[in-house]
């Protein structure tokens, strides 16, 4: 993963919560940091509340950031005055999980698509309806009928519609949170091979943020797995998921179900350990790598292979790391 | 299995039509399935295949503000539900026939703690004191893995997770015993850790109660682990039915085919360019 440089990069990110009702602050995205390369995806992955959705926000500046930096396209995004990160808005662009609410219920689908163009002044007035049909056909839709409202399409063409609407403005970079997650099996698929066929042309960088980690797999260059607000697992899709290196990744994608049963009642039948993934802040002398981070001062992160490294944080007791006796 | 397992619940082309707007559209068409006792059943299918309102007729449940007219036979230990009163049915659901749904928070009261509402079920359908209704809640609520019964039952659903409230939920629908547990789509609404909990869960209940189970879910690697036989429901119609293993080995309708192709594989071999 060297040479190039990266479309997106992100380090330390991190958002607080400010205290409320009583509640201590909270630490919603803790020192994250990875790279996206042009025209690759990374799978952010996690359960609820692992913090993935503030993650995916605080890096298109629609979260308040309370530390580290984000760059797109080498500029720093991060406190960049209002009126240029206005400007680079066209080159980041979200596509959310609901293609219900999403779209605007009395806007035809014409509208929809030229209010991007109309607010970036990316075509000039009088080619909107050229524009239009042309993105209709980028996600395999009949440009005929964009006359019509959002109701009037399934689940899987609407979110092909918020596609197009995303794309609009020829962004380089996509921050795609569970845009499958509301659609049925086939229509996911359709989905996720229509993401990579505009990855292919239009040489676009995702960001896929998913709790389907299978989902992930079909789409991701590289996955990162959240937890407690950290990255606690980074590195090329296969590794991660042939090689899962972090205990906690380890128990995500042992829970995950799998469509062959035989397999899948062995899995249930097993008695299901309950890891407490414990956290060590404050705490003195050597982490499970073995390395006393409050003396060298370096980061809680461990190299297991290339691209591929692992935090010593949330490590249960008893659990040795991979090579370590 | 030697001979034809006597039926606990024998449906038989029952039909579905809502009435909605003065139009009426079916959605389910006809369809006909056992379950024996004691025997885990899946029904698997898109959105709008009719798999929920299946699993509701057997409860006599229209979907919220919706009418529905049901047609057919529904014979459950040999009784018709669909010609009893409202009355003797309200006393078939909960005691005889549960029912668990997704979103465990919209079938809790809010209001209410969550051991009275067990109590108020146990009262209501075994006739116990409330003193004796709240020692079975505590029983009730270690039985589904909650840890200090006694102290949760005084909680009131919000100070639980989802996992814990649906397994709240499970403590509920198995208070009575009941002979046929509907769980429709249990742990969509969970992440895939508490998921797999759940299903651990319902399976050791199935076991320890010898309860039937009809579990309803668009997933077939949940469906893979938990049932004997499945039923694959397109459009109001049951298109394949079959042995689960040899379901799963060897679908034979195009449709079954189709929706276990699109099954996204952890173990994938498919790689993005």
């Amino acid at each position: 993963m060297t040479g190039a440089a990266p479309l997106l990069r992100v380090r330390d990110l991190s958002v607080t919560f400010p205290p409320r009702r009583g509640r201590p602050p909270v630490r919603a995205v803790d020192r994250v940091s990875f790279d996206i390369q042009p025209g690759q995806t990374v799978g952010l992955v996690g359960e609820s509340g692992s913090g993935k959705t503030t993650t995916g926000r605080a890096i298109l500046q629609l979260q308040p950031v309370t530390g580290g930096s984000v760059h797109l396209l080498g500029h720093q995004l991060t406190g960049m005055p209002r009126t240029e990160l206005r400007k680079m808005r066209r080159h980041m662009q979200f596509v959310l999980q609901n293609p219900y609410s999403s779209l605007h219920p009395r806007m035809k689908v014409a509208d929809i698509l030229a209010e991007p163009l109309k607010v970036h002044g990316s075509v000039p007035p009088a080619q909107i309806p050229e524009r239009v049909a042309e993105l209709m056909t980028l996600v395999n839709m009949d440009p005929a009928v964009v006359k019509r409202y959002p109701h009037e399409f399934s689940g899987g063409q609407r979110q092909r519609i918020v596609i197009a609407r995303a794309l609009a403005v020829n962004p380089d970079f996509v921050v795609c949170d569970e845009p499958v997650s509301a659609l049925d099996v086939r229509t996911q698929a359709q989905i996720v091979d229509l993401l990579h066929d505009l990855q292919a042309k239009l040489r676009l960088s995702y960001l896929f943020i998913a709790h389907d980690l299978a989902i992930v797999r079909a789409v991701a260059h590289r996955v990162a797995v959240m937890y407690g607000g950290r990255i606690v697992e980074l590195g090329d899709a296969d590794d991660v998921y042939d090689n899962p290196a972090h205990p906690y990744t380890r128990n995500l994608l042992e829970a995950v179900p799998v469509p062959d049963p035989a397999r899948q009642r062995a899995k249930l039948a097993d008695i299901a350990p309950d890891p407490q993934f414990r956290g060590r802040d404050g705490e003195q002398g050597p982490c499970v790598f073995g390395e006393d981070h409050a003396a060298t001062g370096a980061s809680e992160w461990h190299e297991v292979g290339p691209g591929h490294g692992v935090s010593c944080r949330f490590w249960p007791p008893g659990i040795t790391p991979p090579g370590r006796p | 299995m030697t001979g034809k397992p006597a039926s606990l619940l024998e449906v038989r082309d029952l039909t579905a039509t809502f009435h909605r707007d003065g139009a009426p559209s079916r959605v389910v068409n006809g369809i006909s399935f056992d379950i024996a006792p004691g025997e885990a059943v899946g029904f698997v299918g898109e959105s709008g295949s009719g798999k929920s309102v299946t699993a509701r007729a057997v409860m006599r449940l229209a979907p919220e503000g919706s009418s529905i007219e049901w047609g057919g036979r529904i014979r459950f230990q040999g009784q018709e539900l669909l010609s009893l009163t409202e009355r003797e049915m309200r006393d078939v659901r909960g005691r005889r026939i549960a029912m668990v749904f997704q979103d465990p928070m919209a079938s809790l009261n809010p209001v209410m703690s969550v051991g009275a509402q067990i109590d108020d079920m146990l009262v209501r359908h075994t006739g116990v004191s409330t003193r004796a209704a709240r020692k079975r809640t505590v029983e009730l609520l270690g039985l589904v893995g909650i840890r200090d019964p006694a102290i949760r039952a005084d909680d009131f659903p919000h100070q639980f997770s989802g996992g814990m409230r649906q397994r709240v939920l499970i403590a509920i629908s198995v208070s009575c015993q009941p002979d046929l547990l509907i769980a429709d789509e249990p742990t969509t609404a969970l992440d895939v850790t508490v998921q797999a909990q759940i299903l651990r869960l319902l399976m050791r209940l199935r076991r320890e109660l010898g309860m039937a189970l009809m579990l309803i879910t668009h997933d077939f690697g949940v469906i893979a682990g938990m049932v004997e036989r499945v039923y694959v429901m397109h459009r109001g119609d049951i298109v394949e039915s079959g042995e689960v293993d040899t379901l799963f080995a060897a679908p034979k309708h195009a449709y079954t085919q189709a929706l276990l192709a699109a099954v996204p594989r952890i173990e994938s071999t498919r790689r993005p360019a």
